[in-house]
């Protein structure tokens, strides 16, 4: 059975056909709103987010410290056993350097980019990595394996949510930037 | 297991970026040309099996009741599956539990996919696969996983971009003998590396595209199939596997759960010796990195040499090991769940000797779908036997 034996269906069509009306088209928006509970575990690490602190929780037999943390361990089937403070440092495992927004519209020229990461947290069991975003760094500057350091919102601003950290930068900067603005992180 | 299952018959739509059909149209379309090509009508199909990918991309909640009629599912045992872009590669191991149980001696298998209705685009649907409260503030898109392990893996293995754009100039090139393609061409390397940058390591020319299709297969079981037909291919190991959905605490260099599947499937085929016992593979391509990355996990390649054997022309169609002689998503085209089942199609079209110019040579009588998805997580597989 070929399949040049056969006249394949599927008839393509273009933008224009819909704008000219050559083809119909109904548009609709559907109206739904969520609200999501946060839960028990990432409930407290949201919490926590907000006191300007990462929180993971251990389990006690394979001994993982988990991110993000969860009350039960999907590998040994079990409760998790404790709650753990991580630091709010950690390294580059991987990055990209994104020029598309969230439905494929293109970052205009000269704007900065979106810098998507994902950032094995120091405390954290080995391989622990949460995704998060780089900034105060340039693009080209970024590297897999680079030690950064959350960037916290000032407590006040801060509303128990992951953007509370509004980014990690490269860890020496950090170090600069604290002597001149000590007391606006934890 | 109550009975060996075969495929003894396919149809596939044209894969476009937009179709004028429905997604129903689509799924009657190529469900009648498979029918066709065995010479059986709806009345012969005891069971039929549905897969299609997240109803956000129609807008259509309950899609497998929607697609139902296309499809021919009215007053049959009738069934829709989905695991994300793994379900193409799923359709065919769900209608094999139905016949393999002895419960129905035929199924039709169909994948319909109508991506283009979701405005602005196909990708906005996708930010809802993201953790809802630990990501998606972040503003993410679908691209930056995609990005982010394509970037794990080249600092794994010391490998460029160089090193990988051939995937899309290999598969491209295939496409243009196939009918359904979408995206077919000649390009070269530099093509992919200038082609514009959408996320750092991706490129436009890295990437399938969204599209509308369909593709349908008809399943019998051992005595039904050699009625059917004299030429049955016969799926001899089918295997799936789910990683975490935690995937930033995954290695992102090596697919483990590709490899979990990889060796269930093998296994059931009596496969030890993959790399002897596939002559011909279409691992899941939505972007060129990911054929490697695949090869690798269904141990078709050792850990971060795939793009060895593509700088080698060992993935040619006239190489040693053929990978996606279709021209896989890059360059036929990606309606996701029909993407996947294009895949089975081509296998099953190799083994029968009836590819038209993208015939491998050697007549080969063992082959391997696989399709992958979620959050990068889920890998599907068939062996395929002549």
């Amino acid at each position: 059975m070929e399949l040049s034996k056969f006249e394949l269906g599927g008839t393509r069509i273009k933008q224009s056909d819909i704008s000219k009306g050559n083809v119909l088209t109904l548009a609709v928006t559907p109206k739904l709103e969520y609200a999501w509970d946060d839960g028990v575990a990432i409930g407290r690490y949201l919490e926590e987010l907000g006191n300007g602190k990462i929180i993971a929780r251990k389990c006690n037999k394979c001994g993982r410290i988990m991110l993000p943390p969860r009350m039960f361990c999907e590998l040994c089937w079990r409760a998790t056993d404790e709650w753990v403070y991580c630091e709010d440092t950690g390294t580059v495992n991987t990055f990209s350097l994104c020029h598309v927004n969230w439905d494929a519209s293109r970052i205009p020229e000269g704007e900065p980019l979106h810098l998507p990461a994902v950032i094995h947290i120091d405390g954290a069991s080995p391989g622990m990595g949460i995704l998060h975003v780089l900034g105060e760094v340039e693009p080209d500057k970024i590297k897999i394996g680079m030690k950064v350091r959350a960037v916290w919102k000032k407590p006040d601003e801060r509303e128990g949510s992951i953007t509370d950290i509004t980014h990690f930068k490269p860890v020496r900067a950090a170090r600069k930037k604290s002597k001149k603005k000590s007391g606006g992180g934890r | 297991m109550g009975q060996k299952v075969a495929i003894v018959g396919a149809g596939i739509t044209k894969f476009v970026s937009r179709a004028q059909e429905t997604g129903k149209e689509l799924a009657w379309q190529a469900s009648k040309m498979a029918l066709d090509s065995c010479g059986l009508t709806l009345n012969d199909m005891e069971s039929v099996s549905l897969g299609s990918a997240p109803d956000a991309f129609d807008g259509v909640h309950m899609k497998g009741e929607y697609l139902r009629d296309g499809s021919g599912g009215w007053r049959k045992p009738y069934m829709r599956h989905f695991v994300g872009g793994g379900t193409g590669v799923f359709a065919p191991i769900h209608g094999w539990f139905h016949v393999a149980s002895g419960m129905f001696d035929t199924c039709l298998v169909v994948c319909s996919e109508k991506m283009s209705s979701v405005y602005p685009h196909p990708q906005g649907a996708f930010t809802t696969i993201f953790d809802h409260t630990t990501e998606q503030a972040l503003d993410p898109t679908l691209i930056w996983i995609f990005a982010l392990e394509y970037n794990r893996y080249m600092e794994t293995y010391g490998l460029t971009k160089a090193d990988i754009a051939p995937v899309s100039v290999k598969n491209k090139k295939n496409a243009m003998d196939h009918p359904s393609a979408q995206l077919p061409g000649e390009i070269t390397v530099e093509d992919v590396l200038n082609s514009e940058l959408l996320a750092w390591p991706v490129n436009r020319l890295d990437i399938s595209p969204a599209s509308d299709g369909a593709a349908a297969i008809v399943l019998a079981g051992e005595h039904a199939a050699k009625r059917i037909t004299d030429k049955p291919i016969w799926i001899e190991g089918v295997g799936w596997s789910l990683d975490t959905a935690y995937w930033a605490t995954r290695d992102l260099s090596y697919p483990r759960h590709v490899e979990k599947s990889a060796r269930m499937a093998y296994d059931m085929a009596g496969i030890r010796e993959p790399r002897r016992e596939i002559e011909i593979a279409e691992p899941y391509d939505p972007f060129t990195y990911k054929e490697l990355h695949h090869m690798e996990g269904l141990l078709l390649a050792n850990r971060g040499e795939a793009p060895q054997l593509l700088a080698d022309g060992v993935t040619q169609r006239d190489g040693d090991r053929p990978m996606c002689p279709s021209g896989g998503l890059l360059g036929v085209g990606n309606p996701i769940s029909a993407a996947g089942l294009m895949k089975v199609i081509e296998i099953f079209l190799q083994l029968r000797g009836e590819a038209d110019k993208r015939q491998v040579p050697g007549n080969p009588t063992c082959g391997l779908a696989q399709a992958w998805g979620d959050l990068m997580q889920v890998s599907t597989v068939v062996v395929l036997k002549r």
